[in-house]
């Protein structure tokens, strides 16, 4: 990665112009071709360091139900509990963090039905029963990665 | 004015701008041709849902752990009811902090009512600004935790999922 892709990375963060050419825009304000951010672009998402390129949907609008949620997990179970979650559609993503509630992942659904039959299947798959916690307000949400 | 498109055109656009955008020249002309449409229909229709907040941007979803960002710290905190929004905000505008919300709490297995995430390269470097942070707005008295994640199991994934989403990363 040099100079180009992180200017790239931090400028597409802050949005791509919604005109019929966006990237001979960028490619103004980058000092690059509309070709060249491209190329540079598709290798980023290539090789893994982005996985997404497009509208950032507000995912509550499209009218999902979500969830922050934890389990305590044995640690001789912690791969085999994590495989059984990554194989359910509704788990978005999840990490190990240093706690007792060592499994925090999030869960995102069509209804707040299909979310508590989730929860419910995760702890009769899992033996564990999830501590849910649904965001009740937001203060902020501005998340920014200066490259 | 363009006509706008009709619902089966908006529906099929829309499926197809969760796949992302294409990466082309010109990438409106492109999912006209796909829906059968007009670039300028298209162009409308994606500024029209932007307008009304269907989606915050065109923007991208980064692997922060694998560009660096391995620092990644869910701070809780346990806050009095009558403080909280008060709080919420007062922290959510500190720049450090790039999530903030409020989620109930479960006792007697959890007590924490207020999550901040911060991200950063470093651990040291984020456990120093979180400890300024509470000093800065007098809550190092109040019952807090630290909870960095260690390993990603899963990023993004489901058709509802906030793989589409800015908001991301908890981890």
């Amino acid at each position: 990665m040099d100079e180009l892709d992180r200017r790239l990375i931090n400028r597409l963060q802050l949005g791509l112009p919604l005109v019929p050419q966006p990237w001979q825009v960028l490619a103004a304000e980058l000092g690059s071709s509309s070709q060249q951010l491209r190329e540079r672009l598709q290798r980023l998402l290539d090789d893994g360091s982005l996985t997404r390129f497009g509208p950032m949907f507000d995912i509550e609008r499209l009218g999902g139900a979500f969830t922050l949620a934890a389990l305590t997990v044995p640690e001789a179970r912690f791969e085999a509990v994590a495989a059984t979650l990554a194989a359910m559609p509704e788990v978005a993503h999840n990490y190990r963090r240093e706690h007792a509630w060592n499994m925090w992942f999030v869960l995102a659904c069509a209804s707040p039905e299909a979310l508590d039959d989730a929860l419910q299947r995760i702890h009769q798959r899992t033996g564990l029963a999830p501590l849910n916690l649904p965001k009740e307000e937001t203060y902020h949400v501005g998340l920014y990665f200066s490259l | 004015m363009n006509r706008a498109l009709d619902a089966g055109q908006s529906l099929a656009l829309r499926r197809l701008l969760e796949a992302g955008l294409p990466l082309l020249a010109r990438p409106y002309q492109h999912l006209a041709q796909q829906i059968g449409a007009e670039e300028q229909q298209v162009l409308a229709q994606v500024q029209q849902w932007q307008q009304h907040g269907l989606f915050r941007r065109l923007g991208l979803v980064l692997n922060h752990r694998a560009l660096g960002y391995t620092a990644n710290a869910m701070l809780v905190l346990d806050i009095p009811d009558a403080l909280i929004d008060e709080v919420g905000q007062r922290l959510g505008r500190e720049p450090q902090v790039s999530l903030c919300y409020q989620r109930p709490r479960r006792l007697p297995q959890w007590r924490y009512n207020l999550f901040c995430m911060v991200h950063g390269r470093q651990r040291e470097r984020v456990e120093a600004q979180i400890t300024a942070l509470l000093e800065r707005h007098l809550l190092s008295d109040l019952p807090y935790q630290i909870l960095f994640s260690t390993q990603a199991f899963k990023q993004c994934g489901g058709r509802f999922a906030p793989a589409s989403h800015g908001a991301c990363p908890h981890g």
